[in-house]
């Protein structure tokens, strides 16, 4: 009879810690040996003194945190590739969230437990898709677990936006977007649908597109916003973090449009605080029912909710025989920036 | 036109903010849809298709049916909207493959269906439907869509779309019913412009700029003619076979929140007047007006406390015939000998103002102390009743206004363009309070200023803030603000016992500190009729 996982993966005040493996999964302060799920600053903190994550996690790390803090040393590992920890066969699957994020598989005594951080189901442009890893137990995050969350297709949003970018060809239509992830997939989606002028791009968010297009993602051409040319932009999509798209920053832009895309644009009274004109209800999480489709499809006996709105999932599992339990992990989810 | 189609637009009308975005979504509609379906579209954005035939209970009926009650109410604790949360709870049919559900099927269905069948047909509705669309539908069924335009707005963009003046489809307006075939065939160039008559319609009003000095001093005293003007509520009053409505200054029926004046309309003809509160024939403060507008029910006491009167002071139709051609003093002298034949209740006449000179009328003006009275309405003699703004025929020529200093207390942000911009001001007067002074609240301004001025104000509020409260920020009691108004009046639903009319942001006092603002006993002095007004 192989050990629950409980017995070996444990909650302690730094995160998820595997006992045996003597390492912790997206610990929240600073620990001797870390793995890190995905870039999100709520996941991937500074000050770590081993770091193992995909080479993509460790690169956007770098590229974000002050130098030496992502990690006095970096192990990258390869999709699917398996490493054994102290007798923990440690492995990651991607997790389709953005560019580098995967899903910690370990295994002990024939037990398994699959950590999968911020995932979603849908196709995206800029990262490799959700892999399935069936477990005993199945650690997710429930930040859409509500079953008001039904993400549209995004290519549906990405063609509202074009229409009204239409109606409107004179003003310039911001569009708020976290730097890591939201932007790189918006930017991929625009080129999809056809969308191939120079995307003008608020400074925060310039760094990471780089580091995308030198990962080999391509974005086709981006052009910094911030010039002191003092141009306005007319008929063109900016991108810019959520926080400056009703800040001065976009007073000199032509009539500035403020759109905002997030998962939670599918609530109306979330939309409309912070004026916002145009929500798109573009996501990087999974939605209610992919949440409850995954955690059925992994076949674990016992589904683990690390931070979002836990009641409701917690409850619709156990209606599906599946039973939940909630970590409460503190520091997950919480900045709102990362959030979505 | 299909649901899912005039649910975006409502979703577009909702979030701007701005008129001239709200208008080019609207030309888009009329653009892009065809009859029956823009027509019906047109009379949702107008305020014209309410429907009552499902209850929220039978929502909540429909949805508990379809879910979790646990889940139901953790969703609907987190959205705090019942149609919202039924629009996006609701579980999809994907083996729903039916065309997209026109708005015109959902109309006639409403119309017609059984009562006892609606349940299943809205059920039906919704299942094929995106969660978007779903909204729209609920909030439709219900009685409870919030368009997020005006009737005169969509008004406006069907003007703009069919490229003529808003004036042509006001004059049409209450004589055509939706779908509105005949009125989108006439501004098509395909049929003949729908002949409203016998039926009450708004006839869009002639309106007066502000009179400056320059324009002023050209002024001719022989060719105009001066009246008072009152601080009501401008009506147009129209009455004949067809039935009798009141209109506001935009088109907007009145009609219901004032019965009492509405019976007085036994005549046959359209007038023009200010709508006031008259008490013994003491005209009430603006704010006793106030109570009586967007009442859905009127009550007696309401009737006998605040009772209505309207001050006529042209006359547009007597009977059937049009005077709108004629000169002022030939209207005049028609609108007297009509008062005098018919004798309506609630009504008298504005009187005409006699003067000699321009100077005189200056120190007339400048001698009106009445809270009633906003200042002077110069027409001239021989000007046609002509619709809209038109420079040069009618002046409105304010009393001078009041001002205080004011301390800033609170700023908020704008709106649409000014969302970036702390533009929207709460400012106070000190008090005494023990043997300290206190600020106290006296109102809240929004105009005034210049672009400079508002930048230089953002940057000061954002340099000088000691606290936030979501959008609005307290700051540092150390800037002044001249602050100017029409008047001044009691009131106790304000803090400090007294409220502006027409407060504005005149000057910025960087020269004057916080602690020489004026006191709230100057501005209780400035009210019209206060005690210590008399005493001075």
């Amino acid at each position: 009879m192989p050990p629950h996982p409980k017995t070996w993966l444990c909650v302690t005040p730094a995160g998820l810690f595997c006992e045996p493996g003597g390492f912790h999964i997206d610990p929240q302060r600073p620990v001797d040996r870390a793995v890190i799920t995905h870039g999100h600053s709520d996941h991937a903190r500074p000050g770590h003194e081993r770091v193992l994550a995909t080479a993509e996690t460790l690169a956007v790390m770098r590229e974000r945190m002050a130098p030496g803090q992502a990690g006095q040393s970096q192990q990258p590992l390869r999709y699917g590739e398996v490493l054994h920890v102290n007798g923990v066969r440690l492995w990651l699957r991607p997790a389709g969230h953005v560019l580098g994020s995967a899903q910690v598989c370990l295994e002990w005594q024939g037990s398994r437990a699959v950590i999968s951080g911020d995932y979603k189901r849908r196709p995206d442009p800029t990262c490799a898709p959700f892999e399935l890893e069936c477990c005993d137990v199945f650690v997710t995050e429930a930040t859409f677990a509500l079953p008001v969350f039904h993400h549209p297709p995004a290519e549906l949003e990405i063609a509202r936006l074009l229409r009204s970018v239409r109606l409107f060809p004179e003003r310039t239509h911001v569009i708020g977007c976290y730097a890591l992830g939201k932007a790189q997939r918006l930017i991929a989606l625009l080129r999809q649908a056809g969308w191939d002028a120079p995307i003008p791009l608020h400074g925060a968010l310039m760094r990471l597109c780089r580091l995308y297009q030198e990962l080999g993602v391509d974005l086709g051409e981006l052009v910094p916003a911030t010039v002191q040319g003092r141009e306005r932009f007319a008929g063109a999509i900016v991108l810019a973090p959520p926080s400056e798209i009703g800040e001065r920053w976009a007073r000199r832009l032509s009539d500035p449009l403020p759109c905002l895309a997030s998962g939670w644009m599918r609530v109306r009274q979330r939309a409309r605080q912070g004026g916002v004109e145009l929500p798109l209800i573009i996501s990087d999480h999974a939605d209610w029912p992919e949440l409850l489709s995954t955690c059925a499809e992994v076949e674990a006996g016992e589904v683990w909710v690390t931070h979002g709105r836990e009641d409701a999932l917690i409850h619709a599992l156990g209606m599906r025989g599946i039973k939940g339990r909630a970590l409460h992990l503190v520091g997950m989810g919480e900045e709102g920036e990362e959030d979505e | 036109m299909s649901v899912p189609a005039f649910a975006e637009l409502l979703e577009g009308l909702v979030f701007s903010p701005g008129r001239n975005a709200k208008i080019a979504l609207m030309r888009q509609w009329f653009a892009t849809q065809g009859d029956p379906d823009r027509g019906i579209g047109l009379a949702a954005l107008a305020g014209e298709l309410v429907f009552r035939t499902a209850k929220p209970a039978m929502m909540r009926e429909l949805i508990a049916e379809r879910t979790d009650p646990a889940l139901f109410a953790i969703s609907y604790d987190y959205v705090g909207d019942l149609a919202e949360t039924i629009a996006l709870m609701w579980p999809a049919d994907v083996r729903s493959n039916r065309p997209p559900l026109s708005l015109t099927e959902v109309v006639e269905t409403l119309e017609t269906a059984p009562k006892t069948a609606l349940p299943q047909i809205i059920a039906g509705w919704l299942d094929a439907l995106d969660p978007g669309s779903r909204l729209a539908l609920i909030k439709l069924v219900t009685g409870g869509l919030r368009v997020g335009a005006s009737a005169r707005l969509a008004k406006t963009a069907l003007a703009d779309w069919a490229k003529v003046d808003v004036g042509e489809i006001e004059e049409v307006w209450h004589g055509v019913a939706p779908p509105y075939r005949p009125l989108f065939a006439w501004l098509e160039g395909q049929g003949l412009r729908p002949d409203p008559r016998g039926l009450p319609v708004f006839r869009p009003l002639m309106l007066a700029h502000p009179l400056e000095e320059k324009d002023f001093a050209v002024l001719h005293a022989p060719d105009w003619r001066a009246e008072w003007k009152w601080d009501g509520i401008r009506v147009q009053l129209t009455a004949g076979p067809g039935g009798a409505r009141i209109w506001s200054r935009s088109g907007e029926d009145v009609s219901g929140a004032f019965p009492d004046i509405l019976a007085a309309m036994t005549f046959h003809g359209v007038a023009d007047g200010e709508l006031l509160v008259v008490r013994d024939g003491e005209v009430a403060p603006f704010s006793d007006l106030q109570q009586r507008l967007n009442r859905k029910v009127v009550t007696q006491k309401m009737l006998r406390d605040h009772p209505a009167a309207v001050r006529l002071y042209d006359l547009l139709f007597d009977g059937e015939e049009d005077l709108r051609a004629l000169p002022f003093d030939i209207r005049r002298a028609r609108l007297e000998a009509w008062f005098a034949r018919e004798r309506p209740e609630r009504m008298d006449l504005s009187p005409l103002i006699p003067f000699a000179s321009m100077e005189e009328l200056a120190e007339i003006r400048a001698g009106a102390r009445a809270a009633s009275i906003e200042g002077l309405m110069l027409k001239r003699g021989d000007s046609i009743y002509s619709p809209g703004r038109i420079k040069g025929p009618w002046w409105k020529w304010k009393r001078n206004p009041l001002s205080v200093d004011a301390v800033l207390m609170y700023a908020q942000r704008g709106h649409g363009k000014r969302s970036s911009f702390y533009s929207d001001y709460t400012f106070g007067l000190w008090r005494a309070q023990g043997d300290d002074m206190e600020l106290v609240p006296i109102g809240k301004a929004y105009s005034g200023y210049t672009d400079e001025e508002l930048l230089w104000l953002d940057k000061w509020i954002r340099n000088h803030t000691t606290n936030r409260f979501g959008p609005v920020r307290e700051v540092e009691r150390g800037l002044v603000l001249e602050v100017e108004f029409d008047a001044a009046q009691y009131s106790n639903r304000h803090k400090s016992g007294v409220a502006l009319r027409f407060p504005r942001i005149a000057r910025i006092r960087r020269d004057k500190p916080a602690e020489e603002a004026d006191r709230l006993e100057t501005l209780v002095a400035l009210i019209a009729g206060s005690p210590a007004a008399a005493a001075g």
